[in-house]
């Protein structure tokens, strides 16, 4: 189990728990990031910037924070 | 009247479906959050008219941003909708449709990008994708115009939805929709796909930025630059010129109405910039010296906007825009406003919060100069080498990372973090460029020159009436003593508020020295938004915010005006 923050670039996790209060969870769901999507990581930027995944088809920007309340599962 | 919604996800392709259903040109581009606010048009139904919105973007129906409390507004006093849903992010945006089915509004589903979804391995079922939903389901696509005179002929069945689900399991329910419609197969990378990830990596990503704002910029310069001197120039030169000074002799080369016309001649001849007569400096100005530049700006931002670049660049400079109390995405506010601050402030609508529209709004009206703003200064100071060129933007740039740092930390609040959804690279299509580029040329010509020529009859009145000189005594202990500019400057600073490039414009008969230029072109960039600006930064800002916002505006001009004076006589 680790946050979206600490899954490496090109690896691949399942969402299994959002860290944060109705409004987050609503906002993230919103842009099709919920529990059991399966995410995997584009780029992450330097000190503490966004990072970017895709879901399906579709590619996110999310900012450090936030990242760090989406829990994931990953085999390794 | 029947009012038409086009609602759906941000990015899909509504405003290119709004024009190819109404024929009113709306900018469309690659990138979540172009319409910021709603465009009405209209076309024909049955044998009456219909009223169609291309309402903003929205993920959901519960906002998250300004742009999206637009559209559930909206969505209250629309008779019919048209849910333009992506293709190829079937699920996300399925769950937008959900939502709409339970407002009851009439829907009819507009399934958009069909051409993509082909490259990408998925197929749709679209014919049990109409019967789940219980409305009709017409494959389009947009950019080429496929499937829209279907979409019209089915507007008659669009109907209620009769699908069934409970609110707490929407997502179930999209899953469950999702499982039976859409069957994806084989899918390989393309090469735009990795230049998508390329770019978007910060150790391939930054110096593939740095170098597309110099291509960029580069190219601007270029067109630019080739439009003036082999097109605009000449023709001014060898067939307006002949037929001005016919005009010039014929007034009697003199008096109020010679004047207003023509201008003053310079040793005898008619100078385009200096003369300032309506018919010379009025068309010269905004037609021979900015427009070209306009131009060749709006072609490489249309580029790059088409291209889904932007966003990009967004996530690339998020870090540094957090220390100015900002996020990524409001480099599309700035971006916006270099080739005019108008869009550039309604831009600022991408944004979460009211204090980083106050932020964004206010450091773009600072420093941020438009494209016609720095067109002429271009002109003016570029005779005189590159350097020059440099202090005036180098000053901005710089004044807009001090000024972001300090209202950063003198605003309470934070700035919220960067989501946005970033769309993939799409080669832009030549057809909806041009017509993009059209759309805002057209525009500058029309709200600029107007503008100008307003300015420069205003210019004329004040002259003869003796009230820039009256003026000009009055603020000459700021505008000699502060600035170090001749006091007949201010006449600039008040036609600067009408038009920023006939302003720059009126610095070249004071014959000011270098050191004064930059200083006034500075200063003319910075201390107040033109009127057009002005208006809606109100309207964005409200009153209140608009004030302290002009304060500061006002303020900062003085120090940095004052400080480069000081450093620049030295």
């Amino acid at each position: 189990m680790i946050d979206l923050t600490q899954l490496k670039v090109g690896e691949s996790g399942r969402v299994i728990e959002i860290q944060g209060g109705f409004g987050m969870v609503r906002r993230l769901e919103s842009l099709g990031i919920r529990i059991g999507k399966k995410l995997t990581k584009v780029s992450s930027q330097f000190m503490n910037g966004p990072v970017t995944v895709r879901i399906d088809n579709f590619q996110v920007a999310i900012g450090r924070g936030m990242a760090r309340k989406i829990i994931l599962k990953v085999k390794r | 009247m029947k009012r038409i919604l086009l609602i759906g996800n941000p990015n899909v392709g509504k405003s290119v479906i709004f024009s190819r259903l109404t024929g009113v040109n709306v900018i469309a581009s690659n990138y979540p959050g172009t319409t910021v606010e709603f465009t009405k048009g209209y076309m024909r139904w049955g044998d009456e008219k219909a009223e169609v919105i291309d309402v903003p973007g929205t993920y959901g129906l519960e906002p998250n941003s300004r742009a999206e409390e637009v559209a559930v507004e909206m969505l209250k006093t629309g008779d019919l909708v048209i849910n333009i849903v992506d293709a190829t992010n079937l699920e996300r945006n399925l769950n937008l449709t959900l939502q709409l089915m339970k407002s009851g509004k009439p829907v009819i589903i507009a399934l958009n990008l069909c051409d993509e979804i082909r490259h990408i391995g998925i197929q749709i079922h679209v014919k049990k994708l109409a019967r789940i939903f219980g409305v009709p389901v017409i494959p389009t696509c947009a950019i080429t115009g496929e499937g829209i005179r279907k979409l019209v002929s089915q507007l008659f069945n669009a109907r209620s939805g009769t699908i069934d689900f409970d609110e707490d399991k929407r997502w179930e329910k999209v899953g469950e929709i999702i499982s039976q419609v859409q069957k994806i197969t084989h899918r390989h990378h393309t090469f735009l796909e990795r230049l998508e990830d390329a770019s978007i990596k910060p150790v391939s990503g930054i110096p593939l930025a740095v170098l597309i704002v110099l291509i960029t910029f580069g190219v601007i310069r270029l067109v630019g630059e080739g439009l003036i001197n082999y097109l605009f120039e000449p023709l001014f030169e060898n067939l307006w010129a002949p037929l001005m000074l016919k005009l010039s002799t014929s007034l009697g080369s003199g008096g109020f109405f010679h004047d207003v016309l023509i201008g003053k001649l310079i040793y005898g001849k008619i100078d385009f910039v200096e003369s300032l007569g309506l018919l010379t400096t009025g068309f010269f100005v905004p037609l021979a010296m900015v427009l070209p530049y306009v131009f060749s700006f709006y072609l490489a931002l249309s580029f790059l906007e088409d291209s889904g670049y932007l966003p990009r660049l967004g996530v690339l400079v998020d870090n540094v825009m957090h220390r100015l109390g900002l996020h990524g995405l409001a480099i599309v506010p700035m971006m916006l406003g270099l080739g005019c601050n108008v869009p550039g402030a309604l831009a600022t609508r991408v944004l979460e919060t009211e204090r980083e529209r106050f932020i964004s709004a206010t450091l773009m009206a600072i420093c941020v100069p438009c494209m016609a703003q720095i067109a002429m200064i271009v002109g003016l100071i570029g005779r005189s080498g590159i350097g020059g060129m440099g202090m005036v933007f180098g000053t901005l740039f710089f004044v807009w990372v001090i000024l972001g740092l300090f209202l950063n930390r003198i605003m309470k609040g934070e700035s919220p973090e960067i989501f946005v959804e970033i769309p993939p690279y799409r080669l832009p299509y030549p057809g909806a460029l041009w017509k993009k580029l059209w759309i805002r040329t057209k525009g500058f010509l029309r709200e600029a020159v107007p503008f100008v020529l307003l300015g420069v009859f205003f210019v004329n009145i004040l002259y003869t009436l003796g009230i820039i000189e009256f003026i000009s005594r009055l603020t000459a202990p700021v505008v000699t003593g502060i600035l170090g500019l001749p006091r007949e400057a201010v006449g600039a600073l008040i036609v600067g508020f009408l038009r920023k490039d006939v302003a720059v414009g009126m610095l070249l008969p004071l014959d000011l020295s270098f050191s004064q230029l930059i200083v006034a072109s500075v200063v003319l960039a910075m201390y107040f938004p033109c009127v057009a600006t002005f208006v809606v930064l109100i309207r964005e800002l409200g009153v209140k915010n608009m004030m302290k916002s002009a304060l500061i505006m006002i303020l900062s001009a003085l120090v940095v005006g004052g400080f480069l004076n000081l450093v620049l006589r030295s």
